[in-house]
């Protein structure tokens, strides 16, 4: 496999008393798949928006393409070619896909004037290519469904260039198929080389198309294990804390059997 | 992949969703209404159109600008008062030193006064921009601030509130560029018609075929996200507000050089009837949504309603019921229409 592009080492961050992040070392490679998985609490905002450039890191390192890094702005970070889907969007409900697609980054005639045109046709042929067939890029956004809203965003960081997507909890308000749509846009983006953070507490989402599983856990990494050496259920039981989710099956158990 | 929910919109479909189309509706049935209502006192007339564009035009003026900035998010409830303040301001720099004036020429006068009045833009924009206020609240205040102004400086000045006398000084070439009046079918029709088109048509260019506009739009509909994908949003808003103050200043000039003469009270309550026109216009009042055609239509509703009651007879103070009315009828028809076909 190819080198790291994104790297961060030992990184902690504190915020006042409180210790979001200690000690965490992750990375990934291009054309490849990173699952980040945590339950809620675990520190994964505060991993993500590190990573994007939001937060500086209070302690460890931060390699971006082999060179040691520090991202002033998310602006900068996504200059750099690190674009993040946060699980909001940057999608405008009441404006059209193409529109939403350029805006900021608007594609201009020789007359200055908006390349209307040539927006729309490369919406089309961006979400082609990423095997979604938009009826009409006049639509407004606010008419998509939460996947394909997901998927527009997803074309359009592949489509301005970026090197690294990290995706926050993608999936995780949809449902079950359109959900099995964003997984196909994210090996998509994978298969043209691209290296892909996806962060989720949806193991069974992240298992289909992960390479390598990264878990953490109040604020710690708990491990990191590729593909061929952690088998689902062991992942579930590892997300969850075994020893918890055991509990909890014994103490459901005893009320559906005091139910019936 | 294909879709199988795809769906060929209708054409009826397609025009319901442009944001003008409510207001265009509108603007025929007023139209049809007066023209039955009205077919006597010769409402279907040269004279009678040319009346209704006449007051339309300077309304349509401000509207256009309001409709950018309401796009974009932002309201500008001052617009009366720095039309009654630039007004104010062009008077004063020409009216001679001994009259208390600065007695300047005109060009210079005007140059002068477009450069005060843009800065009342600028300064709205940067206090909402720099407070984080509602632009509401702010140009609330601003509408006192510059009409206490257009009143105050005056008065202390020249110890009036009503400078006359443009033409004296004039030397032709400006009341000839926005004060013309222009002969066709016996009627009058001002040149500020013409005025009106070109700003339409510029502003519509710059919304529907400019980065600029996308960014109005991104801007309005969501800020954050808009900011987050580069767009310099402050920047923006701040032009806008200096745009609305454009407008106020172009309709105090024609205002000026018609009736050879400026008010302090000028363009009183014109903010509320801008956004009226805007609103009738299918522009959201949140931003994010709407056109420049939909305030033009809106600002041509206003002027006819106004229009048609002053030629039937009817008592005059029965126009605000009416106004209000359309108002109300015209967000709710509006709303009804945008969720009809927003909705598959």
């Amino acid at each position: 496999m190819s080198d790291k592009i994104l790297e961060i080492q030992g990184v902690s961050k504190f915020f006042g008393s409180v210790i979001a992040l200690q000690n965490v070392s992750m990375f990934v490679r291009p054309g490849e798949v990173t699952c980040l998985l945590g339950d809620n609490g675990a520190g994964k905002s505060t991993l993500i928006k590190t990573l994007a450039g939001v937060h500086k890191p209070s302690e460890g390192k931060y390699f971006f393409e082999g060179n040691e890094t520090l991202f002033e702005s998310p602006r900068e970070a996504l200059n750099a070619g690190i674009a993040t889907v946060y699980q909001d969007l940057a999608m405008i409900p009441l404006m059209s896909i193409w529109r939403n697609f350029f805006l900021g980054s608007e594609p201009l005639q020789k007359n200055g004037l908006f390349d209307v045109e040539n927006a729309k046709r490369i919406t089309r042929e961006e979400m082609a290519k990423m095997g979604i067939d938009i009826r009409d890029p006049d639509q407004p956004v606010g008419t998509l469904s939460g996947g394909e809203r997901q998927s527009v965003a997803i074309a359009r960081a592949v489509y301005f260039g970026a090197k690294v997507l990290i995706l926050d909890e993608p999936t995780a308000a949809l449902g079950v198929k359109q959900a099995g749509v964003v997984l196909r846009y994210i090996v998509e983006a994978r298969n043209r080389g691209i290296g892909v953070i996806f962060i989720t507490h949806n193991p069974h989402h992240a298992y289909p198309v992960g390479d390598h599983f990264v878990i953490l856990k109040r604020g710690q990494i708990l491990g990191d294990y590729a593909k061929e050496e952690v088998p689902i259920d062991h992942l579930i039981q590892m997300m969850a804390g075994g020893a918890d989710l055991e509990q909890l099956q014994h103490e459901l158990a005893e009320a559906t059997g005091r139910g019936s | 992949m294909t879709d199988e929910r795809v769906r060929q919109m209708s054409l009826a479909n397609r025009l319901l969703t442009r944001p003008e189309f409510g207001a265009f509706l509108a603007l025929v049935v007023v139209w049809v209404f007066f023209a039955i209502v009205a077919f006597d006192n010769n409402f279907v007339s040269w004279v009678t159109t040319a009346a209704i564009l006449n007051r339309a035009a300077p309304l349509g003026i401000l509207a256009v600008a309001v409709a950018l900035l309401m796009i974009a998010g932002e309201f500008d409830l001052s617009i009366g008062s720095i039309v009654g303040f630039a007004g104010m301001a062009i008077m004063l720099l020409i009216t001679p030193a001994e009259a208390g004036g600065f007695g300047l020429p005109v060009w210079m006068a005007v140059l002068i006064a477009l450069i005060i009045t843009l800065l009342t833009g600028f300064f709205n924009g940067v206090l909402v921009m720099a407070t984080r206020l509602p632009s509401f609240i702010i140009t609330l205040g601003s509408l006192f601030i510059f009409r206490g102004l257009a009143v105050a400086i005056p008065r202390l000045m020249t110890n009036r509130t009503q400078l006359g006398g443009f033409e004296d000084y004039d030397s032709g070439g400006w009341a000839a560029a926005f004060a013309t009046k222009i002969e066709f079918g016996g009627a009058r029709f001002d040149i500020a018609i013409i005025w009106w088109i070109v700003i339409a048509a510029i502003a519509t260019i710059v919304l529907l075929k400019t980065h600029i506009g996308n960014w109005i739009f991104g801007t309005g509909g969501d800020a954050n996200a808009a900011r987050n994908v580069g767009v310099p949003v402050a920047k923006l808003k701040i032009a806008l507000f200096m745009v609305t103050a454009l407008a106020a200043f172009t309709v105090a000039l024609i205002q000026a050089t018609q009736l050879n003469s400026a008010d302090s009270l000028r363009g009183t309550l014109k903010e509320f009837e801008a956004i009226i026109a805007v609103v009738v216009g299918g522009t959201l009042l949140t931003g994010g949504y709407g056109s420049v055609l939909g305030p033009v239509f809106g600002a041509l509703i206003f002027a006819m309603v106004q229009q048609g009651i002053i030629i039937t007879g009817v008592d005059g103070d029965w126009f605000r019921v009416f106004v209000g009315g359309i108002l109300v009828l015209a967000v709710i028809f509006n709303n009804f229409i945008r969720q009809r076909a927003s909705k598959r």
